[in-house]
């Protein structure tokens, strides 16, 4: 009876691809929407995993993300390295500083300026050049994502070349991607492009240049206090978790392992801005899409099909065995119904790859989705099984 | 056919049965104490105007309904004494139907839709689908196990849904206004078909119709009216109760 039960799913074309369509429709919101919330999530503490090989961040106890600007003092610094169990610390500055290019135009950058010694925080993937042509004169590294896009240089302008005084460049006139010996101006200071990298895209879109320490806070706006950040390696055998503590107990500052600073900035972002609301919003909604339009048509497909369970009921058929069927062509359509909006999902996660779109499916997503669908289904075929139940066999002779 | 009735002869024994619908003001007494007896190898016809009963009738008889009061024995079997269970199981292995509206499923081709009796009974689909299609042959069905039941004409389904009824050899067949989407040819047809089964099997056989074309084919009529039997017409050769 469960090979008929299926062949009554698909027999009813129209009924079962609304079916389909509606729990896809479901699973694919959900999923995908989870996946840009996980995505943009992400982005929001992407840099702390882009510096590698640092066993603790150190900076200031107010600071709640990695973004924010708290700067240190310089003594910081050898005050970070007098703790015993520190390797070596290296600082790092971070901070959201105006670009002027040729043609005039000013960008906000994201500047980061690493260690001059031991280049501590570069990136890990250089696209083009070396990362230790940052020591020279002027350096500066772009990324070649978003950053390349927004610095735009006039096409008819060579690398190197510096606009005559007085020159203007036509604002519609073709423009070209920053390339390595392109000059750039920092807070009026120059900078020369020496080379292309690339890095995981983070929250602040704004073109990210990096350059050593000791430059960038000589582009930075004059303070005693410009380091964001201390990069601290922990001596061999000295437990990350143990050496915090002895950092912040001697220094005042704050010291985390980089995943429980990752976790602070994102629950910095889930706490204080709506985005978790807002998703929470989009993903509901594609649950209750998906119990209108998939649990409305289930249903209606039992009923149009009522007559037919009365039959076999009449025919001795067990409620059990009735129900069993109405499970199984709800579990069927979920599961189809859930892997066509999961691969539309990962499709579109795959044509969004590379791109500026946040998109990040942890395997949990799948998983959740399968779960929404799971409470569709069995929510619509609760509501069918009860007429079902309820159906009484003698109504067969009554022409229902 | 001939002989003495003995009490072992009769398909149905029903003595004052009684069926209630609805309480208070609403209460509709559908059975109000209704005799009747069935004899095996018969087909009687259960005739009357509409709210007579006969609905409920049958599906007292069938195990499809509870009575509320009487007695009731179908093969010797008290239905009232089977718990819901035990009497799905009695249907599936005792009671073949032939509803009006034919109630073929759609989605299912016609071999598909008369193995359902015996799929019910456990048998597997391959096996009760052959078997479908060799009833289907001696019912003038021929090569059409595997079509849609909606792309043959109603005398055709109609002849589906007997095969259906017939498949698993039931010892009661309840048919309800059999030949009501039937011409008067194709009814007769059917009926005489029904009517052989009936005799072959030595087994029972209730239909419920309002066309008295068929009447002729009945071994005996009982006519209902305002919940009870009124009369009981034997045809010739019917035995004797």
């Amino acid at each position: 009876m469960f090979r008929f039960a299926i062949k009554m799913l698909f027999g009813d074309n129209a009924k079962f691809y609304g079916i389909l369509l509606g729990l896809g429709f479901a699973s694919l919101l959900i999923a995908q929407q989870a996946s840009i919330f996980v995505g943009l999530m992400s982005r929001t503490f992407a840099f702390i995993g882009e510096v590698g090989h640092v066993d603790l961040w150190v900076f200031d106890p107010t600071q709640s993300y990695v973004d924010e600007p708290k700067p240190l003092r310089a003594t910081a610094l050898p005050r970070v390295r007098g703790v015993t169990g520190v390797a070596w610390a290296a600082p790092l500055y971070k901070g959201l500083l105006v670009a002027t290019l040729p043609d005039g135009s000013r960008k906000v950058c994201d500047v980061v300026g690493i260690d001059d010694d031991t280049l501590a925080g570069a990136p890990a993937e250089v696209v083009a050049g070396s990362i230790a042509d940052l020591r020279m004169p002027d350096a500066v590294m772009v990324e070649v994502g978003s950053s390349q896009q927004q610095l735009r240089f006039p096409a008819d302008l060579p690398p190197g070349a510096v606009p005559a005084p007085g020159q203007v460049f036509d604002p519609s006139a073709p423009m070209r991607p920053v390339e390595i010996g392109d000059i750039i101006e920092l807070n009026e200071r120059r900078a020369r492009v020496v080379g292309l990298v690339r890095c995981a895209e983070t929250f602040v879109a704004a073109p990210t240049i990096y350059t050593v320490y000791s430059r960038a806070v000589t582009y930075a706006p004059p303070s005693r206090r410009v380091m964001s950040t201390v990069l601290v390696g922990a001596n061999e055998g000295v437990a990350p978790a143990d050496l915090a503590a002895r950092i912040r107990a001697e220094t005042g500052l704050e010291a985390m392992q980089p995943w429980d600073y990752s976790m602070r900035t994102l629950g910095y972002w889930m706490r204080e801005t709506g985005i978790p609301i807002n998703f929470g919003i989009a993903i509901a909604l594609g649950f209750f899409v998906g119990v209108a339009i998939a649990g409305q048509m289930f249903y209606n497909f039992t009923l149009d099909n009522l007559r037919y369970f009365g039959a076999f009921k009449a025919m001795g058929a067990s409620s059990r065995l009735l129900l069993g069927m109405v499970a199984l062509q709800a579990l069927v359509a979920g599961v189809l119904g859930l892997g066509l909006g999961l691969g539309a999902v990962s499709a579109f996660g795959l044509s969004a790859a590379g791109g500026k779109l946040a998109f990040k499916m942890l395997w949990q997503i799948p998983l959740i989705a399968a779960g929404a669908v799971l409470v569709i289904c069995v929510l619509a075929s609760v509501i069918s099984m009860w007429k079902v139940v309820r159906l009484d066999p003698a109504d067969v002779f009554k022409g229902a | 056919m001939a002989g003495a009735t003995t009490a072992t002869d009769l398909a149905i024994r029903l003595r004052a049965v009684e069926k209630t619908f609805g309480k208070g003001e609403s209460t509709v007494r559908a059975l109000r104490g209704v005799d009747f007896d069935v004899p095996a190898g018969e087909m009687t016809m259960l005739v009357g105007p509409s709210g007579c009963g006969k609905t409920t009738l049958i599906s007292i008889l069938a195990g499809l309904l509870s009575r509320d009061k009487g007695e009731l024995e179908v093969f010797g079997q008290d239905l009232n004494a089977l718990r819901r269970d035990r009497l799905s199981a009695w249907r599936r292995d005792n009671v073949g139907f032939i509803f009006q509206q034919f109630n073929l499923v759609p989605q299912l081709t016609v071999a598909e839709n008369v193995s359902v009796p015996l799929v019910l009974k456990g048998e597997s689909v391959g096996a009760a689908v052959k078997k479908a299609n060799e009833l289907l042959a001696t019912l003038g069905l021929e090569g059409r196990g595997k079509s849609a039941p909606l792309k043959l004409s109603g005398g055709q389904q109609q002849r589906v849904a007997i095969a259906r009824a017939l498949i698993h050899e039931p010892r009661l067949l309840v048919c309800d206004e059999p030949t009501s989407a039937l011409d008067a040819e194709l009814g007769r047809r059917v009926m005489s078909l029904i009517r052989d089964r009936s005799h072959q099997h030595d087994r029972a056989v209730i239909v419920v119709t309002h066309d008295d074309r068929i009447f002729h084919l009945a071994d005996r009529i009982a006519q209902m009216d305002d919940g009870l039997i009124k009369n009981i017409e034997i045809r010739a050769g019917s035995k004797p109760l």
